[in-house]
C-alpha cells in the first residue's frame, strides 16, 4: 500500500534531512484543557516532529504511574473524547503539517461510536490511531474501519512479537510501526542500545514502514541513542512527568509549566537532531 | 435474535459469545494468550490432566460437596423445596479453589514458575495462595487498598500461605484496579509468569477455561439431584459478580429448557440511586470493552469506567463475564438483583434457620430465593449455589448492624 498523508510526508521529509524524528507524547487535557492546548501548540516549534496525544482512560492497563496519573488529572479536569478532538482541531487550525496520532484504549472510542469517532477524528485533523488493547485479532473493530476512513492505524510491535507473529502484527499497520522496546508498561525500564538496534533491523526485514521506538526513553542522550538506529524516538512518561513536576500541591499549574515542558522537549529534539552527526 | 440449537457450544474460535468476549489485550500479551489457549486445549483433551484434576478435587478440595436440603428455610418460605449446593464446604471456604486447582496444573504444564492473581474479597487470593503453597510456586496477589482494609482476615491468610500481597493504590483501589495492576505485572514478566484469573472474565480463553473448571459444580448437582429426587431441578439461583460460581452451576443445565436459571447481581444501595451506588452491570450498564473482553460494563456516557458499589467485596466489580452478557441478551438466563440490605437480611436468616453463615456474595443469591420460593409450588426443586462461607464477612456485617467487635 502506498502511504499518503501527513505521517508519510513527515517521515519522507525526515529521511530527506537524513535524521530521525522526535515523537512526543502528552495526555490530552492534562493538567487542564487550556494548559494542555498551550503545550500542544508549542510542541512543533520546540522540535516535536510527530505528536502523540493520549486519550485519558480510567483503566490504562499498559501504562505506568506517570501516564496513569496524567489521565486521572485530565479526567478530573473534565476531559471528554469530544474535548480531545477539539484540542486537535484547534491545533490543526494553526499547524497543517505536524502529524497528530491519538493514543489510548478502545472503550472510550467504542462508547463514542466507531463510525462517528472516525468521521469526527478525520475532520479534526487526526492522522493516526494507536489503540493499545486492539491486537490484530480484533482488526475488524477499528483498524479496518480506520483504514477505510483514511486514518492510519499504527500498531505496536513488542519484544514478544517474534518472526512468526510479526506478519500478523504488520499486516494492516500503516503510517509507521511503534516498537515497544521492553516488555512492560510505559515509563519503566529501557532496553539496551544493542537490543534496540537488533530489533529495528529485524522489523526492517519485515516492513518498509518507518520504525519509531519508545518505552523508557527519559533523557536527550537516550533519545539520541535510539535516533541513531531507528526512524524516530518516542518520549512520553518523561514529558508527562515534567507536567506533574510543575503542579502546585493543589494541582494548579505553576506559571513555568508550559516553558519548562517545552524546554525539555527542546533538549530532547537537540539530542535527536544531533544523533547522526 | 435467533435461538441456537445449543447454548453450550460457545465461544467461537475467536472467543466470542455473540458480540461479547474476544481478546482485547496489548500486543505484548497476545503471544502468551495464544499459548495459554493452545496449552488449555491440549490439557482438556489429555486424560492424565483430567485424572489429576479429579483426584486433587477429591483429596484436597473435598469434592463432591453435598447438595443439601435446606428444610427449615423451605418451611419458613412455604413454597419451593430449596437445596443448597455447599461450595462453602470446600477447602478454603468457597468455590474459587475449583478453578485454582485447574489453572495451577495448567501453569505447571506450561513450565511457568511464578503466579500472579487479582482478588477482591480475598477468596480468590486465598485460593491462589493455597495452590501456590501446595505446588511450591512464588505467588503475588494484587488487591485494592480499599479491599485490603475491609478484608483483613483474608489478607493475613494469604500471607500465612506464603503469598506476597501487593496493595493497589491506583484508580479506585478495588478489584478492577487490582486487575489492571496484575495485567501490568504480567506484561512486564511475560516470560515466566502465569496470570491466574479468578473469574469467567478477561481475554479468551479465560472465560471458557474458568467456566469449564467451575462446571464441576453443576455436574455434581445434576447427578446429586437425580439421586435425591430422581429428576432435574426446576430452577437454579446464583450470585453474579464476574460470575464464576454462577457459570459453573448454570453451564451443565443450559440446554435443559425446563430448568429456569437466575443470576443475581448486586444492587448495592439500590439500582435507582445512581451509577456508582450498585454493581449490577447488566441491569445498570451497557456493552463496552475492559480487561480483555467485551461485556456489560458500568460506565459513564464517555466510556469511562465507574467504580460500582456493593457491600460484598466479591461482587464489587463494574463488569460481568461475557458469557453471562450473551445468555442475558439471548434470554436463556434471567438476571435479577439484590440490594445490600436484602443480602444482609438473607445473611442473618440463613445463619438462624440453617446454622450456616454464608458469604455476603452468596447471601445475594439467597435474597432472590427468599423472594422467589414462596411464589412457587412445594414440588418445585430450587438449587442455590452457596458459593462461600461468611467468616470473612463478620466484621462488615457487625459494622452494618452497629455491633462493635
Amino acid at each position: 500500500m502506498s502511504e499518503t498523508g501527513r505521517i508519510a510526508r513527515r517521515f519522507a521529509a525526515l529521511k530527506a534531512e537524513g535524521r530521525a524524528g522526535l515523537v512526543t507524547f502528552i495526555t490530552a487535557g492534562d493538567p487542564d484543557h487550556e494548559t494542555c492546548r498551550a503545550v500542544l501548540e508549542g510542541l512543533p516549534e520546540a522540535g516535536a516532529d510527530l505528536i502523540e496525544l493520549g486519550m485519558p482512560f480510567t483503566d490504562p492497563m499498559a501504562d505506568g504511574p506517570a501516564i496513569q496519573a496524567a489521565g486521572l488529572r485530565a479526567l478530573k479536569a473534565g476531559a471528554k473524547t469530544k474535548r480531545v478532538l477539539e484540542l486537535v482541531a484547534d491545533f490543526r487550525a494553526k499547524d497543517q503539517d505536524t502529524p497528530v496520532i491519538l493514543m489510548g484504549y478502545y472503550n472510550p472510542i467504542y462508547s463514542y461510536g466507531v463510525e462517528r469517532f472516525l468521521a469526527d477524528a478525520k475532520a479534526a485533523g487526526v492522522d493516526g490511531l494507536i489503540v493499545v488493547d486492539l491486537p490484530p485479532e480484533e482488526d475488524e473493530e477499528l483498524c479496518i474501519p480506520a483504514l477505510k476512513a483514511g486514518v492510519n492505524f499504527v500498531r505496536l510491535a513488542t519484544p514478544t512479537s517474534d518472526d512468526a507473529r510479526l506478519p500478523a502484527v504488520l499486516k494492516n499497520t500503516s503510517g509507521f510501526v511503534y516498537y515497544v522496546s521492553v516488555a512492560g508498561i510505559t515509563g519503566a525500564a529501557s532496553a539496551s542500545d544493542a537490543a534496540v538496534a537488533e530489533a529495528v533491523a529485524r522489523l526492517k526485514r519485515h516492513t518498509d514502514l518507518p520504525v519509531a521506538v519508545g518505552f523508557g526513553i527519559k533523557s536527550p542522550e537516550q533519545a539520541a541513542a535510539v535516533a541513531r538506529v531507528a526512524d524516530a524516538a518516542v518520549v512520553g512518561s518523561a514529558i508527562v512527568s515534567r507536567v506533574a513536576a510543575n503542579l502546585g500541591e493543589d494541582g494548579v499549574p505553576k506559571p513555568r509549566l508550559v516553558p519548562d515542558v517545552l524546554g525539555f522537549v527542546r533538549q530532547l529534539a537537540a539530542g535527536v537532531r544531533g544523533a547522526r552527526t | 435474535m435467533t435461538i441456537p440449537n445449543t447454548f453450550r457450544a460457545g465461544p467461537d474460535e475467536h472467543g466470542h459469545f455473540g458480540i461479547y468476549g474476544g481478546r482485547f489485550v496489548a500486543e505484548t500479551l497476545m503471544p502468551l494468550i495464544l499459548e495459554v489457549e493452545k496449552a488449555y486445549n491440549a490439557a482438556k483433551a489429555d486424560p492424565d490432566f483430567q485424572a489429576e484434576m479429579t483426584e486433587r478435587l477429591k483429596q484436597y478440595v473435598g469434592r463432591p460437596n453435598p447438595l443439601y436440603f435446606a428444610e427449615r428455610l423451605t418451611e419458613r418460605l412455604g413454597g419451593a423445596k430449596v437445596y443448597f449446593k455447599r461450595e462453602e464446604l470446600n477447602h478454603t471456604g468457597a468455590h474459587k479453589i475449583n478453578n485454582c486447582i485447574g489453572q495451577i496444573l495448567l501453569a505447571r504444564r506450561m513450565g511457568k514458575t511464578r503466579i500472579i492473581a487479582e482478588t477482591g474479597a480475598g477468596q480468590h487470593g486465598v485460593a491462589t495462595a493455597t495452590v501456590c503453597a501446595l505446588f511450591d510456586m512464588p505467588c503475588v496477589i494484587y488487591m485494592g487498598e480499599v479491599d485490603i482494609a475491609r478484608q483483613q482476615p483474608n489478607v493475613f491468610r494469604m500471607k500465612l500461605l506464603g503469598a506476597e500481597v501487593v496493595s493497589v493504590t491506583s484508580g479506585a483501589r478495588t478489584l478492577k484496579d487490582a486487575m489492571n495492576e496484575a495485567l501490568r505485572d504480567w506484561v512486564t514478566n511475560v516470560a515466566d509468569t502465569y496470570y491466574l484469573i479468578g473469574t469467567v472474565a478477561g481475554p479468551h480463553p479465560y472465560p471458557t477455561m474458568v467456566r469449564d473448571f467451575q462446571s464441576v459444580i453443576g455436574d455434581e448437582v445434576r447427578w446429586q439431584m437425580q439421586e435425591l429426587e430422581g429428576r432435574l431441578p426446576d430452577s437454579l439461583v446464583a450470585c453474579v459478580g464476574g460470575g464464576s460460581n454462577a457459570m459453573g452451576l448454570f453451564h451443565p443445565f443450559l440446554d435443559d429448557q425446563g430448568v429456569k436459571i437466575v443470576g443475581v447481581e448486586a444492587a448495592g444501595r439500590g439500582l435507582d440511586k445512581g451509577p456508582d451506588d450498585h454493581a449490577a452491570s447488566i441491569a445498570g450498564g451497557r456493552p463496552g470493552v475492559l480487561h480483555g473482553n467485551r461485556t456489560y460494563l458500568l460506565q459513564d456516557e464517555d466510556g469511562q469506567i465507574l467504580e460500582g458499589h456493593s457491600i460484598s467485596a466479591g461482587l464489587d466489580y463494574p463488569g460481568i463475564g461475557p458469557e453471562h452478557a450473551w445468555l442475558n441478551d439471548i434470554g436463556r438466563v434471567e438476571y435479577a438483583s439484590a440490594t445490600d440490605q436484602e443480602a444482609l437480611d438473607a445473611f442473618q436468616l440463613c445463619a438462624r434457620t440453617e446454622g450456616i453463615i454464608p458469604a455476603l456474595e452468596s447471601a445475594h443469591a439467597l435474597a432472590e430465593v427468599v423472594k422467589r420460593a414462596p411464589t412457587l409450588p412445594k414440588d418445585h426443586l430450587m438449587v442455590m449455589c452457596l458459593s462461600g462461607r461468611g467468616d470473612k464477612d463478620i466484621f462488615t456485617v457487625a459494622n452494618e448492624l452497629g455491633v462493635k467487635l
